[in-house]
């Protein structure tokens, strides 16, 4: 792939990937917790790792860590081959699920770690955790005990701690997993911020669609041990390539291959969108290069700016947000329809 | 609603609850334990009768003074304490790789393995084990056999030669009855260093690597810490257990005198109650001393 230069530092052209996978696999007895995945993070880049649990997105993080070792494949690091690179060689740090704070140190000798164990001073490592937890807003609490943290401020001496050593790649394990709506948001402006004024390479797991998409440049999304899909958040949203992305990025409709046939005459499976599909009134006329569907309304689910209709018709149930309807009593029949543009073509569903 | 019934009201009364459940096990440990602990304190304040072998129930420190005033009863709590402190060191050294591989790798099958294999030589007699011993180290017993058949008697012999440890052979030999003790007291060490290692998240160390420690750094700097309460817990059993013993020193090794010993005779063939109960409150004291210097260690911080 075609990397991206940073701020006109006026380098070559030619920058090794901050990460490579080739063929990566990764097994536990008979379950391949990684299947045969390849992929390049650019230097500098927000890349998210995206999936349901199980998925191998963890797996795939431990293995940039160091903490796995792959059974088939190689992982590069700056275009250098780390197979066989244990974690404490690697010029990566990783913000833990957990937090995985010292309890035995204070925050600011837990800031310092990573400086201590590299042999660098004590005046000189003071003054950099010190910064570093500025960084985070933390003055003021190197004193104290992980113990005696909130979870968010937890949060931020984890965030701290990783970034004292300068790495050139930060890993992030559901690192929002843990806090309230509120703060995950705040947490999320800032952990964007923090990595565009750094210029470090991110690569950040979740199960968290919104998290993926509203941060990252990329987003790989992960189905049982391998990649579904590759992309930026926009396409991947608007142009989900096979039925599973379509339906846990943003849940789509998925339409499969029978029902497809009886709607559009092809069999060929598609996606749409909750929010393209509007309701009409009885009587209206069909729009243009709209495809109908009519069914009782099973149920609405309030969403405040929306409400989330499930129609049941023949064959299958179709969730729609029509703008501006108000819904009918459930059980009513209702008519939608929605625009052929706004149909996404999908790869048939791979057999299991 | 059944508001009259005893499990209503102690429904509503949380603290009278607790107060019923605890009764019976603190009037136990207040008037059995520790009261028998003060009247064994108090039995060391008085002393006996030169004349007339009888104790005077007088509080005095005569006793006492004649405890540290004699270089004999010094040299006995000073070889119990040593023997105390080689046993806990060599405990906590042995004790580690083990129960590191039980903590840390060992799974299912292995790992109950290995603590039914710690726990094993418990089920048996104790006196039958330092029997068993006596005769593995005795001088024609099977370990001399297997060294003398390995060529290596003549180290043996060579260690046997060590002054103030050695011996005509291992069973009347203080080398002998440190093997024991330490033997003896393994499982006291394992299992406790066991629990605290199993404590100690893993992602804690992989985060120590994942900030450059070499598993060398990780292990003083991370995991030791980190199992320091379960070590001090370990060491208290070795160090309190070897101070009081007067079996081991009585079966195998050389004739020289321990604590135990000492308050078995005195309390016993001498008849000196005062004396014995002055004896017993040594390795209290030396306890005492061992886990506030532990405390101030830093053992406890990370509890």
């Amino acid at each position: 792939m075609v990397n991206r230069l940073r701020g006109g530092n006026g380098r070559a052209l030619i920058i090794p990937a901050a990460i490579e996978f080739r063929g990566v696999t990764r097994t536990y007895g008979v379950t391949r917790a990684v299947d045969d995945v390849s992929l390049t993070v650019a230097p500098g880049e927000f890349f998210s790792m995206l999936g349901p649990s199980g998925s191998g997105k963890t797996t795939c993080l431990r293995l940039i860590a160091g903490f796995e070792a792959p059974d088939a494949g190689a992982v590069f690091l700056e275009g250098r081959e780390v197979s066989s690179v244990p974690p404490y060689e690697r010029d990566v740090n990783t913000v833990f699920q957990d937090y995985a704070l010292f309890p035995h140190m204070d925050v600011l000798t837990n800031v310092a770690y990573g400086l201590r164990v590299r042999g660098v001073a004590m005046a000189e490592r003071q003054r950099r955790a010190a910064e570093a937890l500025s960084m985070v807003k933390l003055e003021g609490f190197g004193e104290r005990r992980p113990g005696q943290l909130s979870g968010g401020q937890k949060q931020r001496v984890a965030l701290a701690r990783a970034l004292v050593n300068r790495p050139r790649v930060l890993l992030l394990d559901e690192p929002l997993g843990a806090l309230d709506l509120k703060l995950r948001e705040e947490m999320q402006i800032e952990l964007k911020g923090l990595q565009r004024r750094l210029g470090i390479t991110f690569v950040y797991v979740t199960h968290d669609q919104g998290e993926a998409l509203s941060m990252s440049d990329r987003v790989a999304v992960f189905n049982n041990g391998r990649i579904e899909q590759l992309a930026a958040p926009r396409e991947l949203y608007d142009r989900p390539g096979t039925p599973f992305v379509a339906r846990f990025v943003g849940s789509s409709n998925v339409i499969d291959g029978d029902f497809a046939a009886r709607l559009t005459g092809s069999r060929q499976p598609f996606a749409v969108r909750a929010e393209h599909i509007v309701a009409l009134t009885t009587g209206a006329t069909l729009p243009d290069s709209h495809i109908e569907y009519t069914g009782a309304l099973l149920d609405v689910q309030y969403h405040g700016a929306t409400s989330r209709w499930q129609v049941q018709g023949v064959g299958t149930v179709i969730a729609a947000e029509p703008r501006g309807s108000a819904p009918p009593a459930p059980g009513a029949q209702v008519r939608i329809a929605w625009p052929r543009a706004a149909m996404v073509t999908l790869a048939a569903e791979p057999p299991r | 609603m059944n508001t009259g019934s005893l499990g209503g009201l102690l429904y509503r009364r949380p603290r009278l609850n607790l107060f019923l459940l605890l009764l019976p096990p603190l009037l136990w440990f207040g008037t059995v334990y520790i009261g028998s602990l003060l009247a064994l304190l108090m039995q060391s304040f008085y002393a006996i009768d030169e004349f007339t072998a009888t104790i005077v129930r007088k509080p005095t420190l005569a006793t006492y003074a004649q405890l540290f005033s004699q270089p004999a009863n010094m040299d006995i709590v000073r070889r119990t304490l040593f023997m105390a402190i080689a046993v806990t060191i060599a405990c906590s050294i042995i004790a580690w790789p083990i129960a590191y591989y039980m903590a840390r790798h060992a799974r299912g099958r292995t790992k109950a393995l290995f603590y039914v294999a710690v726990m094993l030589p418990m089920w048996t007699s104790y006196l039958v084990k330092v029997y068993a011993w006596r005769l593995i180290l005795a001088k024609q017993g099977i370990l001399f056999w297997i060294f003398d058949h390995l060529g290596l008697a003549g180290g043996l012999e060579a260690l046997l030669a060590t002054p103030g440890v050695g011996g005509p052979s291992l069973s009347s030999s203080y080398i002998g009855m440190f093997i024991v003790f330490v033997y003896m007291w393994l499982p006291f060490m394992i299992l406790p260093l066991a629990a605290a290692l199993e404590r100690v998240p893993a992602s804690l160390i992989q985060a120590a690597a994942d900030l450059g420690a070499t598993p060398r750094q990780a292990l003083r700097q991370v995991i030791l810490p980190l199992a320091l309460p379960g070590l001090a817990a370990g060491s208290v059993f070795t160090f309190s257990l070897t101070l009081g013993d007067y079996i081991i020193p009585n079966v195998v090794g050389a004739p020289g005198y321990f604590i135990g010993m000492m308050v078995y005779q005195q309390q016993g063939t001498a008849g000196n109650i005062p004396l014995a109960a002055a004896f017993s409150v040594v390795p209290i004291v030396l306890i005492g001393v061992y886990l506030s210097l532990a405390k101030r260690l830093g053992a406890f911080d990370a509890l």
